[in-house]
């Protein structure tokens, strides 16, 4: 499924964070928001998955606007992993993972043999079926975003969502969730702050900087030394990855410029 | 401080960092136990019955509830024990369980609405809004044409005008965050005691004080067949919501972001929440008075025993609130008798001890770390 956001700007409590960014997802890719902290992605991605709404622009999945479906509707298209997974209830894995088929049930919510049975599958692929009974408040870092992953899986999307899904993982488990996402097959949008993952896992980047695309393109084309000063304020060198090839980057302190702006 | 571990587990490991942490005990299996619950509820009407202040026989008891439900009939000598068993008792145990049933129900919904574990249906500050109606109507004998009425509309009515003044404090342009609803609530809270307080004083009347200290601490006394159908049919309809409104409650303690990404609108959920809890508080209040404590610990007590879960949770709290109403009720009046005991002195007493056992036996995560 293809996601085209079209000049999209959003207000938070009257300030404009972001300022008509059109980006495009096609179907099956994995496309990047990279960018400094408050550059304006994750406000970006709520849009997507309706915690926010536009104030002006479009977010449109196949060419249907997504706020003119309903709330239910697009959940069963887009799932989403929502940076805030903050939850003081004692539910289990399993009690997690069986929310994502919320959207597809009526009335009480009492899951049928199919919907477990596909939430079952969603435990499998992620490799979290081990975690089925436990609270999912004890669960690591890396356990939490399995299961969540499992969750959104359990949604049957054709589009995931995805904001800084890397955060609080080991480099490990860094890996092996960026390839559980890859090996989805679902249309991907992720912010993601670690260049060099980004580099490797992304099709498509976008860099955002203040609430606006400054670039776009193939990793290889967009992660520059001149655009990573200019955005990011750091010194990038740029080594080819010595056995897969990939661009990735090492990087050093931009020379001090006098009264140089802190970038926020 | 220790030297950093230099065997740090594979990440493929089933087990995380914490994952030597003792996991929450396995939820009791819910059917069995929401057929357990039922009976013992019935047998505890029936006890509600039976036991108070004057000795009415169990054969007695059991009589006269057969001819009361089935319309039979009685000799003249028995009209006492009849009235006290189907006048008195009888719709007074049920509003007991109505009302526990309901103060538990509402519970649940305040603790998802607002995402807190310290949420009960007293922290919107809606029930010490009621308060300030009832006072009115005891200690200055306001709306006194509408006679015994009086105490329960003027109760409900100022529930109502609680509840649209702390939504409209706590209203924001994001709707309503749980952080500012419990804000709005706590300091309304507040300003609806003073306002009490000053009435008693002002109204320097000896026994109305003590009938509104009565009311404020909860009490079941006032109770007959007139205060049943109004709280029974608040509560019955919000349980029903509630039950329909199952996953969308669990999506929604997931935090809001969450529960967009899961196709519920949080703002939408939590106005259809504060004001089922609004109306709820207002009729269980109206007809039994601030009882505390039982909208916070059930909810939590059922969530030990049956797991997180709001299908689950909402059909047992219910069941548990009620049984545990009609005990406390029963003890509030044969413990001291023929003195009553307000209802608010016992759960908190039954409650507390109960709640901090419970708490610490089991590997309990509310609070986000067991």
């Amino acid at each position: 499924m293809r996601v085209d956001i079209d000049a999209v700007s959003v207000d938070v409590a009257g300030a404009r964070l972001v300022h008509d960014i059109t980006l495009r997802a096609d179907s099956g890719r994995v496309v990047g928001l990279v960018g400094p902290n408050g550059s304006g992605k994750s406000t970006l991605l709520r849009c997507a998955y309706r915690a926010l709404r536009p104030a002006a622009g479009t977010v449109r999945l196949d060419g249907t606007d997504l706020h003119t479906m309903g709330v239910r509707e697009g959940a069963r298209h887009l799932a989403a992993l929502p940076q805030e997974s903050a939850t003081e209830f004692g539910f289990t894995a399993a009690e997690v993972v069986a929310m994502g088929r919320l959207p597809h049930q009526r009335g009480s919510g009492r899951p049928s043999a199919a919907d477990l049975r596909v939430c079952e599958e969603a435990l499998d692929r992620t490799g979290a079926a081990h975690l089925a009974g436990r609270a999912f408040l004890s669960l690591s870092g890396g356990e939490k975003q399995r299961v969540l992953i499992a969750r959104a899986l359990a949604q049957e999307p054709r589009v995931l969502v995805l904001d800084e899904p890397t955060n609080h993982l080991d480099i490990a488990q860094q890996l092996e969730l960026l390839a559980l996402v890859r090996d989805s097959g679902l249309t991907v949008l992720t912010a993601l702050h670690d260049l060099n993952l980004a580099a490797v896992h992304c099709d498509e980047l976008y860099v955002i900087s203040g609430g606006r695309i400054v670039a776009s393109g193939a990793p290889h084309d967009v992660l520059g030394p001149e655009l990573l000063a200019e955005v990011f304020g750091v010194r990038a060198h740029r080594v080819p990855h010595p056995e897969t090839g990939v661009v990735q980057l090492l990087f050093d302190r931009l020379p001090a410029r006098t009264d140089a702006p802190t970038t926020s | 401080m220790a030297a950093p571990a230099r065997t740090a587990a594979p990440a493929s490991a089933p087990v995380g960092p914490d994952g030597d942490r003792p996991r929450t005990g396995s939820p009791l299996p819910t059917v069995p136990l929401v057929a357990g619950l039922a009976l013992v509820l019935l047998a505890s009407l029936v006890c509600g019955v039976g036991l108070g202040a004057s000795g009415v026989g169990w054969g007695e008891v059991l009589h006269h509830l057969g001819a009361g439900l089935s319309g039979g009939t009685i000799t003249s000598d028995e009209v006492s024990a009849y009235t006290i068993v189907w006048e008195l008792r009888f719709p007074r145990t049920l509003l007991a369980a109505v009302v526990g049933a309901g103060l538990s129900a509402i519970g649940v919904a305040v603790q998802a609405l607002v995402r807190n574990a310290l949420a009960d249906p007293f922290v919107l500050g809606i029930s010490s809004g009621a308060a300030v109606g009832a006072n009115a109507v005891l200690l200055f004998g306001s709306l006194g044409a509408l006679g015994v009425w009086a105490l329960s509309t003027a109760a409900f009515g100022s529930a109502l005008l609680a509840m649209v003044l702390v939504y409209a404090a706590a209203r924001s342009a994001h709707g309503l965050t749980p952080l500012r609803l419990v804000l709005t609530g706590s300091a309304m809270y507040y300003g609806f005691s003073a306002l009490s307080t000053l009435m008693v004083f002002a109204a320097d009347r000896g026994e109305a004080a003590r009938s509104a200290m009565m009311w404020l601490l909860g009490s079941l006394s006032g109770a007959g067949w007139g205060s049943l159908p109004v709280a029974a049919v608040a509560v019955a309809g919000a349980l029903l919501y509630l039950m329909l409104s199952a996953g969308r409650l669990n999506a929604l303690a997931m935090g809001d972001e969450s529960a967009a990404a899961l196709g519920v609108d949080p703002g939408r959920l939590r106005r259809e929440l504060f004001a089922v809890t609004a109306a709820v508080t207002g009729a269980v209040v109206a007809v039994s008075g601030a009882i505390g404590f039982v909208g916070l610990m059930v909810p939590h007590v059922t969530r030990i025993l049956v797991g997180a879960g709001h299908r689950r949770v909402l059909a047992v709290a219910p069941l548990l609130g009620a049984v545990l109403m009609v005990w406390v009720d029963i003890l509030s009046r044969v413990l001291l008798a023929p003195v009553e005991l307000p209802v608010g002195v016992i759960t908190a007493v039954l409650g507390v001890p109960a709640f901090v056992l419970l708490m610490r036996r089991r590997g309990y995560t509310f609070g986000g770390g067991g």
